[in-house]
């Protein structure tokens, strides 16, 4: 409810004073200050149809009364007091245009698949230095196992390297006897652990992209040499087949967000580099709102992935299996991403 | 220094942190930027409200997986405090106030630098900076620690490294820190103020006439810090007021100090502002008149 509007109050002073200038806008402040507390408690909804057609006329006239006393008032309290309401009703009218669930859907449908979209060039940037890094680490480690000490951290690889026995690596991957006596019961916090692990991996090689994407590519590099240096002790046991489809069934997602993370982070980097037309921090920016897109994306993938990774991987034991619902995820991945849609542009 | 330049130099230095910001009705809202106390206390603010929802959370956690003695628990708990972690800053900045609740303790806001509207994926860009920001040198000097081999200078270098780029906020005039630079946003100062009574129309305010000499001597200035000791209704700082100006206008004490100071600052102001009606704004009493 609006209060009516009070009779100004009654003053001795000349035709224009301030004094009387507040005592007959006075009302509207007032009025205009309840809309916006209750529209910043409850949102658009508490408000009746007639009260939101009131906002903007509220808002106006508070703006026009913020002129009229920087111009003649002196009061400084008053002045802060428009000052403020200023700002939060401009905030509040001009901010949100959409509800939550459209801008949901349009993030979905829209948003998301064309900042990856944008970012072709730097995925494929990113993409490549994996590989690179995987090739480099895979024939080195082929050519002499010793290295692979330098490249996987003697913890994190827990007994698979080139000293392992073949059935042991096998039972790394889920086959052989090894597997049978290994509960289920741990598998949802395993695929939580892998969810949040990798998300801040991925957080971190978006962040470090402002220093020009130097780091950000030597981030990406180390991981594709990681995975190199695994592949070449497994194939070098002959069970490079069976560690692909290990691998595939989750990999194909988590590389791909990795890559993405990269190529955000990336974007970010070449735009303070070479900002072109514009100027550096206008750049910047531009690149900052389409990664932060792509960021919220790659979340999301590496949720898929965990799940993928710490249920799938360790419930379904059939290479063949694995390799088929990896190609399927990177089929899908590739389909929302990069098939042209109408629509596009908005 | 004399206090006029004093004056003049703490009236600049206030004008600095004030960024233009044109409504599209034309006017401009004159934002001032937060300063960097505010923000780092805000976040002081939030770290503590996070770390006290994870421990609710955990004991909230603990409890349930005790008594149902399964380990889903511990995924939850291992997911809620990663999405607790990530996006408390990301939730509250998105809501209509676009500040946490520490941002919103210490009054202030984030804004989209262009004008425009703080969209989502600027909040989110920004927020996931900040991970980078707080994290890197704390991992620089675990890093360190964990490493004995690791020369305390380098760890030193490091350390002051990652601190640039984590106290980038200090280098530069707009306060912005990696995050506000790379989604294109502000902090600027959003506090309520109460709107308070009109002193100005006080039946008091005609007790005492004052000459046009004796109401000469003060300037917006002084007559704004008038404002603020009437407001405050401090009895010790309305003598000490009192007197300074009886002193400099020479009249002898013979009444109440707040009527003296109230019919004084009715006066005072009518007769400054019907100088800024016809263009004569006098800053403070080292302007002429």
């Amino acid at each position: 409810m609006i209060p009516p509007a009070a009779p100004a109050r009654l003053i001795d002073a000349p035709s224009f004073s301030t004094s009387r200038f507040r005592a007959e806008r006075e009302a509207d402040w007032i009025a205009f200050d309840l809309l916006l507390t209750r529209l910043e408690k409850k949102g658009a909804a508490a408000l009746t149809s007639d009260e939101l057609l009131q906002l903007p006329l509220l808002y106006r006239a508070t703006l026009s009364s913020l002129s009229i006393a920087r111009a003649t008032s002196l009061d400084k309290a008053l002045l802060g007091h428009l000052e403020a309401l200023s700002i939060r009703g401009y905030f509040l009218v001009y901010g949100v245009r959409e509800s939550r669930w459209n801008r949901l859907r349009r993030f979905f449908l829209y948003d998301w698949p064309a900042a990856v979209r944008s970012v072709w060039k730097e995925t494929l940037i990113i993409s490549l230095i994996i590989l690179l890094g995987a090739l480099t680490s895979y024939s080195l480690v082929s050519n002499n196992p010793e290295w692979y000490f330098n490249f996987v951290d003697e913890e994190m690889a827990g007994g698979r390297d080139p000293r392992a026995t073949v059935e042991f690596l096998q039972s790394t991957l889920g086959h052989g006897k090894a597997v049978a006596g290994k509960g289920e019961s741990g598998l949802h916090v395993f695929a939580t652990y892998l969810f949040t692990h990798n998300s801040q991996v991925s957080i971190l090689s978006f962040a470090l992209g402002f220093a020009f994407g130097v780091p950000t590519m030597m981030l990406e590099y180390y991981q594709g040499i990681g995975l190199g240096a695994m592949m070449a002790v497994f194939s070098a046991k002959g069970l490079g087949y069976d560690f692909g489809g290990w691998l595939f069934i989750h990999g194909t997602t988590e590389l791909f967000a990795a890559a993405l993370s990269g190529a955000a982070g990336l974007r970010i980097g070449t735009a303070v580099v070479f900002p072109g037309a514009r100027g550096r921090l206008q750049a910047a920016s531009e690149a900052g709102r389409i990664a932060g897109k792509v960021m919220v994306g790659v979340i999301l993938m590496l949720f898929a992935a965990g799940l993928l990774e710490g249920f799938g991987r360790q419930l379904i034991t059939d290479t063949m299996l694995r390799y088929a619902i990896g190609t399927l995820m990177l089929l899908f991945w590739l389909a929302y991403y990069y098939i042209p849609r109408r629509e596009d542009v908005t | 220094m004399t206090a006029a330049a004093a004056n003049a130099k703490s009236r600049t230095a206030g004008a600095k942190k004030i960024r233009q910001f044109i409504t599209p009705e034309g006017v401009d809202l004159e934002l001032k930027i937060a300063g960097s106390g505010l923000r780092f206390a805000a976040l002081l603010v939030d770290l503590i409200l996070i770390q006290i929802a994870l421990l609710l959370f955990w004991l909230a956690m603990l409890w349930i997986g005790v008594a149902s003695r399964s380990d889903v628990t511990e995924a939850i708990w291992m997911l809620g405090a990663f999405l607790l972690r990530t996006f408390w800053f990301i939730g509250f900045e998105l809501g209509s106030r676009a500040a946490t609740p520490g941002k919103r303790l210490m009054g202030i806001r984030v804004v989209a630098r262009d004008g425009g509207r703080l969209t989502a994926d600027a909040v989110v860009a920004r927020n996931l900076i900040r991970e980078l920001e707080l994290f890197l040198p704390l991992m620089m000097l675990g890093e360190g620690v964990a490493q004995d081999n690791v020369s305390g200078w380098l760890m030193l270098a490091g350390v002051l490294w990652s601190l640039t780029l984590s106290l980038f906020l200090l280098f530069n005039r707009d306060r912005m820190r990696m995050g506000d630079l790379i989604a294109g946003t502000w902090v600027v100062m959003a506090q309520r103020v109460k709107l308070d009574a009109d002193i100005g129309v006080d039946a008091a305010g005609e007790a005492i006439a004052f000459t046009e000499t004796e109401l000469a001597v003060y300037g917006i200035f002084e007559l704004q810090e008038l404002e603020r000791v009437l407001r405050s209704r401090d009895p010790r700082a309305m003598r000490e007021v009192a007197d300074a100006i009886r002193a400099k206008i020479g009249r002898a004490i013979a009444e109440e100090d707040d009527v003296f100071l109230l019919s004084y600052y009715r006066q005072l102001k009518a007769r400054l502002e019907r100088k800024l009606l016809f263009g004569k704004r006098r800053e403070d009493k080292y302007a002429s008149d």
